[in-house]
């Protein structure tokens, strides 16, 4: 059997950063999270990376996430408490024992985080995740394109406020879930989809791994840039300049739309990029350049590191990266659940690899 | 008869490692007087040499100085050095929602040990929406200025979401005050800006630290200016290389780091006339390399690393390798120490025993530096050897990091400024390398030029009604810049920073406005064509 992958102190930074990356921009900056992890892994020790097939087959397996708007987290750490307060709702509703935490969300700080918590509930991290990126709505999950249900949700707060609801499905487990957020300070622990290690076609797999060896290739490249296209097997839509930022923050998300003009062999070009806290459509002029449920992500040109919405600046330098989703949210019950129209677009969605090839077709 | 609007004079001052660097520009920003002393231990008496040496080189025109401007690295490197640092009493007002990263989770061992005086976290602070996480606990505040009471020099207060809702810090300043009296000063996080509690919270404890590294610097500044009977004003240069009021040195002394890499870039666009290059400060412990965009350096996204502390200090965005002139040569490797300003003494050209890189660069026929033939005198069997590899070595490694911070762009040119400039080759892994006059003392023409700042921060509506906000808000900053003495002719905006702020319905952006400009002078009449004659 081969040696169990452990997570360290020492993989966060990589861990972090890769996370960034699939964040597409949102699920909220690493950075708080990062020191969070990371105390709690010197503290509690090293968390065991596992496969669904490492599991007992009678365990849950609890996937877990923060919910709420960015900047809230960034100022508001939370308690470090919350995962032990969440587990022990989950074990007296159901009555059964938690084996494993997992990512409801890779990207972003949700990609982070469940390593600390999994360090102070001395459990293993399933190398797995809900969506392969970060999406703005708890109902955006493979568990639910997969056809389960919420079943129980649990909320805890910064404050130790716990809450556990019985939504009639995903959309509700949304609604209820972001109203008490909202109470909370715009900051909550989530629990919801609880698993088992049988919902095997309701996972994205191998997605922490891939992170970090994301993260790996990022940090190390010696063309940072080139390296992350590389590594993402990823399209770079242009390089240029940020003018304008428009944000805007409703009902928790951070909503609006920023605009790339293209510099060096890009110049002349506009693109213009949508974004609910992840970024969901690149557009130039009238035509869909990428978009949701592929990954848009806009980076620093010199660097490589992502920048996430809410850090997004007038006079920043950047290229925009664009890559394919996991191909469980291209089947029509994926594309309904994340595709544009969930986030009230009306165009239809095309893969990304797709807007390429006519582009360089427009080109000729 | 008026005397000519252009005999006005600026003075920028930098104190470096090695040497302190004084140079008198006029009203056109050329360079009319300059001098080089070394630094000394008390900071005090170098930069009063530099300045008093100008000061004689400009003769009777020193009565026309209306300005000092200081750009010093005492706080950084009281951080990096761990001294002169006052201990400093740390209170997070959070109650348990920031528990999850205890303060200063993240210092440095050493640091923590010099800086921290006591931690507490007590019952406060808010949610963003206004709602208090607690009652600001009066009690445990009190038991923690108790505790501390004699140890500590200075009190750091962070609450959540300080910078929005500020009060229940208000209230601990008010508290510091009458449990420990006036002598402890107090550093609040929400003057120390933007969200983000452990960043933030970092900033505050290193400027409550620093508090007595630049009162030093503070008081001999206006020392020399009044024992000169200077008309002038004084100020401090700043990490975003605009100016603070001496006055203000003491209250916010964390904004100085950082000032040096602004000014060295600065200095180096106007030495040059270039806008957009490469800079290379060759001190005497570094090389800084920095970038040079449209006239201003460009700003690392993430805020500042400090001593090994991570701020939300906005700074240029420098990479530092470890050789400069003063760096010693030793038998297997460069560095990283460096003999600093005992260079005089110590370094084989001046008849010392320590082979250094000034040493290493003279031999190589780079720089004319003391006494060439003293290498020769001591010359055994690999010290030549050793010298001429230590030159091989500052290449690579100059010109990997000039390719980092290039990435790989070799169309702009490096300008080699500092006191060690002489040091870099002609060419620097395929950049033309620029020397221009007066590099030597590239950052203190740099703060000089130094431009006032006016910041503006409030909160306008997301939507439709954003834009006329942000215009507004522009316009407010612009006003303040010119109000703090900035040229009506010159103030332009340069960064707008966008929080959403708003939760549950109600729509909202916190919006922060900085407007530059060059510093007018009051009896400055706009400059005409006339003036150029």
């Amino acid at each position: 059997m081969a040696e169990p992958m452990v997570l360290t102190a020492d993989d966060l930074d990589d861990l972090a950063l890769g996370c960034a990356v699939y964040g597409t921009g949102g699920g909220g900056d690493v950075s708080g999270e990062l020191l969070a992890a990371s105390v709690a892994l010197k503290t509690y020790g090293d968390v065991p990376l596992v496969p669904m097939t490492d599991l007992p087959t009678d365990g849950l397996i609890l996937p877990l996430s923060m919910i709420g708007a960015p900047t809230v987290a960034l100022e508001m750490p939370g308690s470090g408490r919350e995962a032990e307060a969440a587990r022990a709702e989950v074990e007296r509703l159901t009555g059964r024992r938690v084996v494993a935490v997992m990512a409801a969300e890779i990207g972003g700080a949700n990609g982070v985080a469940p390593v600390g918590w999994a360090a102070r509930l001395g459990l293993p991290l399933l190398d797995a995740d809900g969506m392969g990126r970060a999406f703005p709505e708890l109902q955006m999950v493979s568990m639910h394109v997969a056809g389960l249900k919420p079943e129980v949700v649990v909320l805890v707060d910064a404050l130790g406020n716990t809450a556990s609801l019985r939504p009639v499905d995903a959309v509700w487990a949304e609604r209820w879930g972001r109203a008490l957020c909202v109470a909370s300070g715009s900051s909550a622990l989530m629990a919801d989809h609880l698993l088992t290690p049988a919902d095997r076609d309701a996972v994205v797999h191998g997605s922490v791994s891939r992170a970090l060896e994301v993260g790996r290739v990022l940090r190390t490249a010696d063309e940072p840039m080139d390296a992350l296209v590389a590594a993402l097997g990823a399209r770079s839509l242009v390089t240029g300049v940020l003018e304008d930022v428009d944000r805007d923050t409703d009902e928790g998300f951070v909503r609006g739309s920023v605009t790339v003009s293209g510099r060096g062999a890009d110049h002349g070009r506009h693109l213009r990029i949508e974004l609910q806290n992840e970024n969901l459509v690149a557009w130039e002029g009238g035509a869909v350049l990428a978009s949701v449920p592929d990954l848009i992500t806009v980076c620093d040109t010199q660097t490589g590191i992502p920048i996430a919405t809410e850090s997004l600046r007038f006079g920043q330098r950047v290229t925009v990266l664009a890559w394919p989703c996991d191909p469980l949210w291209r089947t029509p019950r994926g594309l309904e659940v994340a595709g544009p129209a969930a986030f009230g677009y009306e165009h239809h969605y095309m893969p990304v690899e797709w807007t390429g090839l006519l582009m360089e077709e427009g080109r000729r | 008869m008026t005397r000519h609007p252009s005999s006005r004079l600026r003075i920028g001052i930098d104190v470096g490692g090695t040497n302190t660097d004084a140079v008198a520009l006029d009203a056109r920003d050329r360079l009319v007087a300059r001098a080089k002393r070394p630094t000394t231990d008390d900071v005090t008496g170098g930069m009063r040499a530099a300045l008093e040496a100008v000061l004689a080189e400009l003769g009777e025109r020193s009565r026309d100085v209306r300005a000092v401007m200081l750009g010093t690295t005492h706080a950084t490197n009281a951080v990096a050095e761990r001294q002169g640092l006052a201990r400093v009493g740390v209170l997070r007002i959070a109650g348990p929602v920031a528990d999850a990263v205890p303060p200063l989770a993240a210092w440095p061992s050493d640091l923590y040990g010099k800086v921290v005086a006591g931690v507490a976290g007590v019952g406060g602070g808010h949610l963003i929406d206004g709602h208090p996480v607690a009652p600001l606990d009066i009690e445990a505040v009190k038991r923690f200025l108790g505790e501390v009471a004699g140890r500590a020099e200075a009190i750091a207060v962070t609450s959540v979401f300080g910078p929005v809702h500020p009060e229940h810090e208000l209230r601990v300043a008010e508290l510091v005050r009458a449990e420990l009296g006036t002598a402890v000063r107090v550093s609040m996080g929400h003057q120390m800006g933007a969200l983000g509690l452990l960043a933030r919270e970092n900033s505050t404890v290193l400027n409550a630290a620093l508090g007595p590294a630049i009162a030093v610097v503070t008081a001999a500044l206006s020392r020399v200016v009044t024992d000169h009977g200077l008309d002038a004003a004084t100020y401090f240069a700043q990490n975003d290389g605009t100016l603070m009021e001496a006055a203000h040195a003491d209250r916010f002394p964390v904004l100085t780091i950082g000032s040096g890499p602004s000014n060295s870039l600065r200095g180096a666009a106007l030495l040059t006339g270039r806008s957009d290059a490469i800079v290379a400060d060759v001190g005497g412990t570094t090389t800084d390399l920095g970038v040079l965009v449209d006239g201003f350096a460009r700003e690392s996204a993430a805020g500042c690393v400090i001593g090994g502390v991570q701020t939300n200090l906005s700074m240029p965005d420098v990479l530092s390798i470890a050789y400069g002139g003063g760096t010693v040569v030793h038998d297997a490797r460069v560095g990283p120490d460096s003999v600093d300003r005992a260079i005089t003494t110590r370094a084989l050209v001046f008849g010392g025993d320590t082979p250094t890189l000034s040493d290493a660069g003279v031999l190589a026929g780079r720089i004319a530096l003391g006494d060439r033939d003293r290498i020769a005198d001591r010359r055994d069997g690999g010290a030549a050897a050793r010298l001429k590899t230590a030159v091989e070595d500052f290449d690579t490694e100059l010109s990997h990091a000039v390719s980092l911070v290039s990435h790989g762009r070799r169309d702009q040119p490096v300008i080699a400024v500092g006191g060690a400039a002489g040091l870099v080759p002609d060419t620097v892994g395929g950049h033309a390398v620029e020397r221009p006059r007066n590099a030597d003392v590239a950052n203190a023409v740099g703060a000089a030029i130094a431009l006032v700042g006016g910041e503006h921060e409030t909160v306008v509506p997301a939507g439709s009604g954003r834009r006329e906000a942000l215009q507004e808000a522009r316009a407010t900053a612009v006003e303040r810049a010119i109000e703090r003495g900035a040229d009506p002719d010159d103030v332009s905006v340069v960064r707008i920073r966008e929080v959403p702020l708003s939760y549950g319905g109600r729509r909202s952006i916190r919006v922060t406005v900085k407007a530059v400009g060059r510093l007018a002078d009051p009896g400055l009449p706009p400059q005409t064509a006339a003036d150029y004659e």
